[in-house]
């Protein structure tokens, strides 16, 4: 166990003296509101915690790379120096990695970028969103197998501690979600919307906490969003019925002609649906981040033009932000909610009894 | 856009831990919870059943009762109206033989007076003839005590011979 521990601690490279860097260059450089968003909201390969530039503090994450040519190398981001330097023939670009012809630790502005080999890189580092992902799944593994204990020692009991926070949402998704959406054949469903609504609200609301492991923009990011509309769109191919092809591919009593004007909008709706759940998630958090950042960043806009008049703007900017602060807090639950209803609808419509549908319709012209 | 571009390492990780997290909470959180949920859901429903179920056997058991109760008043009322009516009747029917009686006892009292007085009358007239007698005999006496009163009387009364 404690070599264990050596070994993580020796792949994150956690020394003082590695982090600490001159602090001169960062004076000079003028604040820059749209990069520090975007360095924000976007993934890194080290945890950033405070200071700026050069000498800022951060926590170096583990690099594994593969390329096909190089084969699999893991090692601290520590060695990259913040994008100064390359290590192992890899050098960050802008926190992306890309494949460099020089191998050995040398000046990364030195370095030339190698574009082939950069294509063909498969970068699966533990980096910052990783870690959240990792931290969000171990926290929601023990939050619900604990609870899940207390249900057993605790049978017919009324709720109590976690327990009584986490049944109401749990009974919710059931009751209000699944059942209505999905229909009789709700309760496979429930787990995977369970999954997906407690994944979306715990990430959601671990993104509203400034200091780690919270703060990231892991529900803001594409990469995450569309792996959860991929699920959903996995899952209805496989459980959809033969009248939910029928109507994609072949809607009942319509002439041919029109099915080759209607085949292609049904087929196109069919994708559409995930991609939508997709970007409105990562729309909605992304953008959550972006306005509380945008209000921070007045207050050094302004502090760089007067010193007094940012400490005046900072009073506004932490009353917006505290009020939007609470709007995400609505939003972390919205989204949520939002997210595993529409999955929860499409399930529905996925495995719908159609012949009854038809026939309704019918009895109704 | 490096923000719109989804990064190939990060959909892997989701994948294995999402697949991983969903796999033990589906077996470990969310089967356990959502079955005790259900069960206690139709324990409380049973429950409930069941404590409905009592409440319309005790409506039915306190409408029983009441019919019985009821039931018994109007019994009672029936009791004493019929016990009323026989107090009266007796009332009635001694007042009746008390009536008769007392008249009997009148009229043999009335019967016993007239007859008591009928005695009383007779005793009187004799004691009246016996005093009269008496009376007739002392005046008789003291007429005759001399023989001057004598030879008046007789000749009054040879006088009233004498006329006849």
């Amino acid at each position: 166990m404690g070599r264990f521990l050596l070994a993580i601690l020796t792949i994150l490279g956690l020394s003082s003296s590695a982090l600490k860097a001159e602090e001169k260059d960062s004076k000079e450089k003028k604040f820059n509101p749209g990069e520090l968003i975007m360095e924000h909201i976007g993934d890194a390969h080290e945890w950033h915690l405070w200071g700026e530039g050069d000498g800022a503090t951060a926590i170096p994450l583990p690099v594994i790379v593969y390329s096909r040519d190089r084969g699999l190398d893991v090692f601290s981001s520590v060695h990259f120096e913040h994008g100064r330097k390359t290590y192992k023939g890899y050098k960050l670009d802008h926190s992306r990695i890309v494949a460099v012809n020089e191998m050995g630790t040398i000046d990364a502005i030195d370095a030339s970028v190698n574009p082939e080999l950069t294509d063909g890189i498969w970068d699966i580092s533990i980096s910052k969103n990783v870690v959240t992902l990792l931290f969000s799944c171990l926290f929601m593994l023990w939050l619900f197998i604990s609870v899940a204990r207390t249900y057993v020692a605790n049978a017919n009991g009324a709720p109590k501690g976690k327990q009584s926070f986490v049944e109401p949402l749990i009974t919710f998704i059931r009751d209000e979600v699944a059942k209505p959406s999905i229909g009789p054949k709700y309760e496979k469903y429930v787990p995977y919307l369970l999954t997906v609504f407690f994944f979306i609200l715990v990430n959601n609301l671990l993104g509203l906490i400034p200091i780690f492991p919270g703060g990231t923009n892991l529900t803001g990011n594409i990469a995450i969003t569309m792996s959860l509309a991929l699920v959903t769109l996995i899952v209805i191919t496989l459980t959809a019925n033969g009248g939910y092809w029928r109507h994609i591919f072949a809607m009942p009593g319509i002439p041919v002609g029109i099915l080759v004007i209607l085949t292609p909008i049904e087929i196109l709706g069919f994708l559409l649906r995930p991609f939508v759940l997709m970007i409105r998630l990562f729309a909605n958090i992304t953008a959550g981040h972006i306005i509380a950042l945008s209000f921070y960043s007045l207050i050094f806009i302004f502090g760089e033009m007067n010193v007094g008049l940012g400490y005046g703007v900072s009073v506004l900017s932490i009353a917006f932000t505290v009020f939007m602060g609470f709007l995400e807090l609505l939003v972390a639950f919205l989204q949520a909610y939002v997210f595993v209803l529409l999955t929860a609808m499409y399930f529905g419509a996925a495995i719908e009894d159609h012949h009854a549908h038809v026939t309704d319709q019918h009895q109704t012209l | 856009m490096e923000l719109v571009k989804p990064a190939f390492g990060l959909i892997f990780w989701m994948f294995v831990s999402f697949g991983i997290i969903f796999y033990l909470l589906k077996k470990y959180a969310w089967q356990p919870i959502l079955k005790m949920l259900k069960e206690r859901e139709e324990g409380i429903q049973t429950s409930l059943d069941s404590a409905k179920k009592a409440r319309e056997e005790m409506a039915a058991l306190q409408s029983s009762n009441e019919r019985i109760l009821s039931e018994a008043k109007a019994e009672r009322d029936a009791l004493i109206k019929e016990a009323r009516e026989i107090k009266e009747s007796i009332i009635n029917e001694a007042k009746t033989k008390a009536t008769q009686e007392a008249g009997r006892l009148m009229a043999a009292a009335r019967e016993n007076i007239n007859n008591e007085k009928m005695a009383a009358i007779t005793e009187l007239k004799n004691q009246v003839a016996l005093l009269s007698m008496e009376i007739a005999e002392k005046i008789l006496k003291e007429e005759l005590t001399s023989q001057e009163k004598q030879k008046t009387l007789i000749k009054a009364l040879l006088e009233d011979v004498n006329l006849n």
